[in-house]
């Protein structure tokens, strides 16, 4: 069992560099369209991440996770909309800087309420309060007329990311309308929410969220409670998910109420059920099985839902522990 | 104040409370019995309302295609349960959201297989058309029809749960379900049974709001999220509960669409006000169960502690 973690890292690693390379490789072969796919699975593969802190680390079945991919959306959506059209001067900017540190801060603020409401309660009753946040998120997006209301907002130019003193230095900015740049960035910011998701995983943080997990009872004997670190955990996970709000909203050209709906919460669980709860990877695995078989089999028949949902079907009866735990089983001998 | 207005309201919000406690029913009793969370239950709602219209026009009767639409749902409901559902009882509560999901995607893809794209309407029959005239208020016949219809349901569920022999398995089975199973009672047959009835209540919501909205592709989508809110403020496994919590959510949500940008511009300016009120009344429903979970995290009428 002892070559188990390594070779979990190793795997993990391949993945990673598969994800990297792909695209690049079909761009060689005259395929860029795949460039496109691969960048929506590596902003997906981030929230995926994201929700697995809380699902497989904290043990919260949280279902309203969207809510905070479209408030990132939301907080690159507004400022660029009010500088191409003009209106409120306080908020409006093309700066990436000022989407992250808005979405960042919107995100972490919704959750540090929402969650210390919702953690009050626990099973059925915390999946459906958060489930109902997000709900609400939804419906104020809809009835922001201003926002375009149900028809979204079209983001005209992606952010800016200026570094100050870099022009000076002969440093060229990073041009995000570039695709591969763009492509690069979201992997980028995958990496870091992969290792900064790892590190709290063996933190003293992590320890205790997983255990009390498992017995909240005997971590609240051992003096400790549970309550702040799940919220803390629910604030760190609500900010990833922002960011690859913030990304999406880059990526699509485009935000929209319906990136809050409860169905795009429920498929962001579906990932990272599909790839393996309990593991560090298992949600990339399971965003890039979940992107490339819609594009497959969405090319196959407008009722790509069906085996879609037919696959979530076999995986939750039958498939326990994922791809991943599918892969890691030993044959019994 | 415009009196005929508020009573217009009124009856809109008796409606919709109405149709949340026929969807809100089955899942308060699924979810208190069998500890199941059932999104599928969407999906009943919309197969209902698809079934009866389809043999609406089928058969040119409404009266048919509503026996039609409760037999189907019944027999599909069956069939899920027999086949997914019955699996999942013993799984934790994200399995079963997720199986659920499963479930609906597959069934809002199967009617648009069966019945194309768009949504299919129901013609009433012409008795069901008119209005009715209470002095300055006019009501739509088929309104009063389907509060007529929804009160009635809630009576004889009153009536099967505590004066029945089947209603004291069901409540029984909501307080200690272990308990029940040692007394020799067949608990597989009961969670069947209720399963069943749940999803027949969801169709016949779907049904009655068909002829109004039309059956479409996902109906069931949003207001099955207002259902489960519904049972979670009328605390989960309490019929009583999913009443007084459906009717009240159905009142709030209306005259909250209605009246808060009047209200609002008592103490701000009009302009404000307008753009306040529709935000605000949108999220007002879910304000309400953040508040009251905080106040009663159990909801309003939790079931006696097993």
């Amino acid at each position: 069992m002892n070559g188990v973690p390594t070779l979990h890292r190793i795997g993990g690693g391949l993945v990673l560099l598969l994800i990297l390379f792909t695209p690049f490789v079909m761009l060689w072969l005259g395929k860029p369209f795949w460039l496109d796919i691969f960048t929506r699975l590596v902003i997906l593969a981030i929230a995926a991440s994201s929700l697995s802190l809380l699902l497989s680390v904290a043990g919260l079945a949280s279902f309203g996770h969207a809510a905070y991919i479209g408030l990132g959306a939301y907080a690159v959506g507004i400022p660029v909309y009010y500088e191409t059209y003009g209106g409120a001067d306080w908020l409006a900017s093309y700066s990436g800087w000022w989407h992250v540190l808005l979405g960042v801060t919107v995100c972490a603020l919704f959750a540090l309420v929402t969650g210390a409401i919702s953690l009050r309660t626990k099973g059925v009753h915390f999946i459906m309060i958060t489930m109902a946040f997000s709900q609400m998120i939804l419906y104020l997006l809809v009835a922001l007329e201003e926002f375009g209301g149900d028809d979204g907002l079209s983001v005209d130019l992606r952010s800016e990311f200026v570094v100050p003193g870099a022009q000076v230095l002969g440093i060229p900015a990073l041009n995000m309308e570039e695709p591969w740049v763009f492509y690069l960035v979201c992997f980028a910011m995958l990496l870091l929410v992969l290792f900064i998701v790892a590190k709290l995983r063996h933190s003293h943080f992590g320890r205790v969220l997983q255990a009390a997990k498992q017995n909240e009872l005997r971590v609240k004997a051992l003096g400790i409670n549970p309550y702040r670190y799940r919220l803390l955990a629910f604030v760190v996970a609500g900010i990833f998910a922002g960011l690859s709000g913030i990304l999406f909203a880059n990526y699509a050209y485009f935000v929209s109420p319906s990136m809050v709906e409860w169905t795009r919460s429920g498929e962001l669980m579906f990932m990272v059920i599909l790839g393996g709860v309990s593991t560090l990877f298992g949600p990339v695995v399971g965003a890039s099985v979940f992107v490339l078989l819609e594009h497959f089999l969405s090319r196959f028949t407008v009722f790509w839902h069906l085996p879609f949902g037919i696959l979530l079907l076999v995986v939750v009866l039958f498939g326990r522990g994922g791809i991943i735990g599918m892969l890691k089983r030993e044959p019994k001998t | 104040m415009d009196w005929t207005l508020v009573l217009t309201q009124a009856i809109n919000g008796l409606q919709l409370g109405i149709l949340l406690f026929l969807l809100s029913a089955g899942l308060t009793l699924t979810f208190g019995i069998m500890d199941l969370i059932n999104l599928a239950h969407a999906s009943f709602f919309m197969l209902g309302a698809f079934i009866c219209a389809w043999a609406t026009l089928y058969f040119d009767s409404f009266v048919v295609g509503i026996v039609c639409a409760i037999l189907g749902t019944a027999l599909l409901a069956l069939i899920v349960e027999k086949t997914v559902i019955s699996h999942l009882y013993v799984r934790d509560h994200l399995d079963q959201l997720l199986a659920t999901f499963g479930l609906i995607l597959i069934a809002d893809t199967a009617v648009h297989l069966i019945w194309g794209p768009a949504g299919l309407a129901i013609p009433l029959p012409s008795q069901l058309q008119g209005q009715v005239r209470f002095g300055e208020l006019v009501v739509p016949t088929y309104r009063l029809v389907i509060i007529g219809v929804g009160l009635l349901i809630a009576a004889t569920l009153y009536w099967l749960v505590n004066k029945t022999r089947a209603g004291m398995l069901i409540r029984a089975g909501a307080s200690n379900r272990q308990m029940l199973s040692t007394l020799g009672i067949n608990v597989k047959l009961l969670f069947t049974s209720v399963f069943i009835l749940g999803a027949v209540l969801a169709g016949l919501g779907g049904l009655l709001i068909a002829p109004i909205t039309e059956a479409s592709i996902g109906m069931g989508n949003d207001i099955i999220i207002t259902a489960f809110v519904v049972i979670i403020i009328g605390g989960i496994g309490s019929i009583k509960g999913a009443f007084v919590a459906a009717l009240l959510i159905g009142f709030i949500d209306t005259f909250g669409r209605a009246f808060l940008d009047t209200i609002f511009a008592l103490f701000m300016s009009v302009d404000s006000a307008e753009t306040a009120a529709p935000a605000v009344s949108a999220i007002l429903v879910y304000l309400l169960m953040a508040l009251i979970l905080v106040w009663r995290p159990q909801g309003l009428f939790p079931p006696k502690l097993r």
